[in-house]
């Protein structure tokens, strides 16, 4: 392992050697919440905030991007496509949950046939990851088998006593760092003459300090007994529950717009008055439009929609991908909903064990 | 999947594989009027070569932009490969446009998408028994056709169609000059109610079934609106016909057609990739969402 460190008070230095290449994407505040946005001088990265709003797969998967371009003119076409994207860029300050929730991702878009759109970003993109600041009491990535002291991506980084200790993980990483040589410094590591493995011996303490927050959290226990792919489908979709708990929910969406895996997407048009955009964005399965069609919906209730979004976290994905979750215990639907309904709630009253 | 990389234009970058979401350029080349509200229409590549090939089954997202895009079953059968054919029912604001459309119109198309009928497997050899109701016919068409295109791969094929009226009923030129003088085949016409100058049978689809009381020695082919889907099945087990004997297909809303927009699941399956076509018996083990 390579330790690279630079102190937080140099992090506009460091910010500015990258965006002198590349744009570089970060938790950015506005009107005081915080969304991935570009860095530009004069932004300040804030450590101790711990979500953004929406998930920082918008970097990825955008809320709406143009697919293609359309003329017409009489009877004639012309299809003009909307290139990908090809120019490199880093994400910094991406928490263990939301790096988790790009590979939620991975499995869709990047399994046959691909989505050329995100692929591209994806390859372009080197991530930074950052071991979370106090997590909270609406988090339960550990659910999940996330290691938030290791949130992994490209380069892996924490922040202990002031200082940001980074490693890089992939050969991506290894080239971000080494770009920024003369900005970061090598971290002294035991056995190494000067300093004496002090920073590394402040690395692993930033981590053990961080666990014990994370040992104490009130969603330690929650397990996911009950679901993945070895749950009964039938017995679970059709559990009485559902319709109690689905009762309050007013459809509203928040709960998907804000989830780092939620991948839905509806393909839309715009006519410019130019030509004619064919450009995708995000979707709610909560939505009573979701699945209608000429002669009705399958999923007239939101009921069934509810229901809908909840079994894909926790029984469909799981069965389409070798049971893996499509949840990252983020918990961002657990502060977000207006009527506080959600995934915890669900596992709770459905799952194998109740948890306290 | 078919290689994506014909249709260009525009920004394309040379040999560059375009997106599954990028549909690749057509022309409408025929129209036909079978009813009051379905067309059928015939597409082909710009340059001649075929677009891509397809199985019995299978569908294609067709867009007029301006007007959007939707999943149409490809109604001709894979033996003509110089185009396919859809045959499109008006209900909506696509199917209106389509339905203005004239000759020589440019659209766009991607595809096939879906799991086709197993034609070269397990209905090789089999008594086929056809039943479909309005443009239900869409889907089995192509089927038909592949079949009197290999007629001897094939045994005994009953084909039993309905619709509300004479006039609605699809394509019904080639079915009476072609298909009720194919070998080996018998075509049983059902419209809903009495109507002047029709002396064939009358009555809905499910109990003109069981008045012709077919033997249970055949693999079944079904295809209508979701409730006369549902009659004909419980007819066919009435007599005396196993789940695994019947195939239909299911519709669901569609963007993608990719299993990635997420909107066509039923359970862990996606319409768009797992279906349309499904064996009645793996219908059971979804949950009733469709
Ligand atoms: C696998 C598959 C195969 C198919 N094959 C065929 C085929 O062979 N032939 C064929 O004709 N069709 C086929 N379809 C259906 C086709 O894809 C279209 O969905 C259908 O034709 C609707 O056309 P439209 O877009 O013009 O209708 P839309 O404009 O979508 O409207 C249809 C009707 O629904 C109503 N509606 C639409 N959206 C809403 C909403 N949000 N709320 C309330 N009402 C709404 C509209 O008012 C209208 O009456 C197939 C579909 C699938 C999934
Ligand atoms: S379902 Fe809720 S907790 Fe799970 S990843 Fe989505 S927003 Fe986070
Ligand atoms: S669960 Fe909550 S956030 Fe999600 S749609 Fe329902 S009310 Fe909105
Ligand atoms: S149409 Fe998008 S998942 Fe099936």
């Amino acid at each position: 392992m390579s330790l690279k460190k630079i102190a937080l008070t140099e992090l506009d230095r460091f910010f500015s050697a990258i965006a002198l290449k590349k744009k570089i994407y970060l938790p950015v505040e506005k009107a005081g919440q915080y969304d991935y946005a570009p860095w530009e001088p004069g932004i300040t990265y804030h450590p101790e905030v711990l979500h953004t709003v929406k998930s920082a797969k918008s970097v990825f998967f955008p809320q709406s991007e143009d697919l293609v371009r359309y003329k017409r003119s009489g009877l004639s076409l012309a299809i003009a496509e909307v290139p990908p994207e090809d120019e490199e860029f880093v994400v910094f300050g991406v928490h263990a949950c939301d790096v988790k929730g790009f590979e939620v991702l991975d499995r869709v878009f990047l399994s046959d046939p691909v989505d050329t759109f995100y692929k591209a970003r994806r390859e372009h993109g080197t991530v930074v990851s950052v071991m979370c600041p106090q997590p909270e009491e609406t988090c339960f990535c550990e659910t999940f088998g996330i290691d938030a002291e290791n949130p992994g991506a490209d380069v892996q980084a924490r922040i202990c006593e002031g200082t940001l200790y980074m490693e890089a993980l992939t050969g991506k990483g290894e080239a971000l760092l080494e770009e920024l040589g003369g900005i970061v410094a090598e971290a002294d590591q035991n056995g190494e003459a000067a300093g004496e493995g002090k920073d590394a011996e402040a690395y692993a303490k930033g981590a053990e300090e961080h666990k014990k927050i994370m040992d104490k959290l009130p969603l330690a226990g929650l397990t996911t007994e009950g679901f993945g792919a070895e749950a009964d489908l039938l017995t679970l979709f059709n559990r009485p529950e559902w319709k109690e708990l689905s009762s309050s929910c007013l459809g509203c969406g928040t709960c998907t717009y804000v989830c780092p895996t939620c991948q839905c997407y509806d393909i839309r048009e715009y006519n410019t008055g130019k030509d004619i955009r064919r450009f995708r964005v995000w979707d709610s399965c909560m939505y009573s439009d979701f699945t209608m069609m000429a002669h009705g919906s399958p999923r007239p209730d939101q009921l069934q929609r509810f229901r809908q979004r909840f079994m894909h976290k926790l029984k469909y994905y799981p069965d389409n991908y070798e049971g893996a979750f499509s949840c990252v215990g983020c918990g961002r639907c657990l502060q977000k909903c207006p009527v506080s309904m959600n995934i915890v709630k669900v596992m709770k009253t459905l799952g194998g064990a109740a948890h306290e | 999947m078919s290689d994506n990389t014909s249709g260009c234009s525009g920004n394309c970058v040379p040999g560059m594989k375009k997106d599954m979401l990028v549909p690749q350029l057509a022309v409408v080349t025929d129209i036909r009027t079978d009813t009051p509200d379905v067309k059928t229409f015939r597409v082909k590549s710009l340059d001649g070569q075929p677009l891509f090939d397809h199985m019995p089954g299978q569908c294609a997202m067709l867009t007029l932009p301006g007007s959007g895009e939707a999943m149409f079953s490809i109604t001709s059968s894979p033996t003509h490969k110089d185009y396919k054919e859809f045959s499109i029912k008006r209900c909506g604001m696509l199917t209106e446009a389509l339905h203005a459309m004239e000759p020589g119109q440019e659209i766009g198309i991607r595809g096939p998408y879906g799991k086709p009928f197993p034609v070269d497997t397990e209905f090789r050899g089999k008594k086929l028994l056809f039943i479909a109701g309005g443009i239900g016919l869409a889907p089995l068409h192509s089927v038909i056709d592949y079949v009197r295109a290999n007629r001897d791969a094939y045994g005994h094929m009953d084909i039993l169609y309905g619709s509300r009226s004479a006039a609605d009923l699809v394509d019904l030129e080639q079915i009476q000059t072609e298909w009720m003088n194919e070998k080996d085949t018998d075509v049983y016409l059902t419209i809903d109610r009495p109507q002047e100058g029709w002396d064939g049978h009358v009555g809905f689809v499910p109990s003109y079934l069981k008045e012709l009381a077919f033997k249970p020695d055949c693999t079944a082919i079904i295809c209508g609106p979701p409730i006369m889907i549902k009659f004909v099945l419980q007819a066919l087990i009435e007599m005396g016909f196993d789940k695994k004997q019947v195939y239909t297909t299911l519709e669901l809303k569609m963007k993608c057609g990719i299993g990635k927009c997420g909107r066509c699941n039923i359970g862990s399956k996606f319409v768009c990739k797992d279906g349309p076509v499904f064996r009645c018996d793996e219908i059971d083990e979804l949950p009733g969402e469709y």
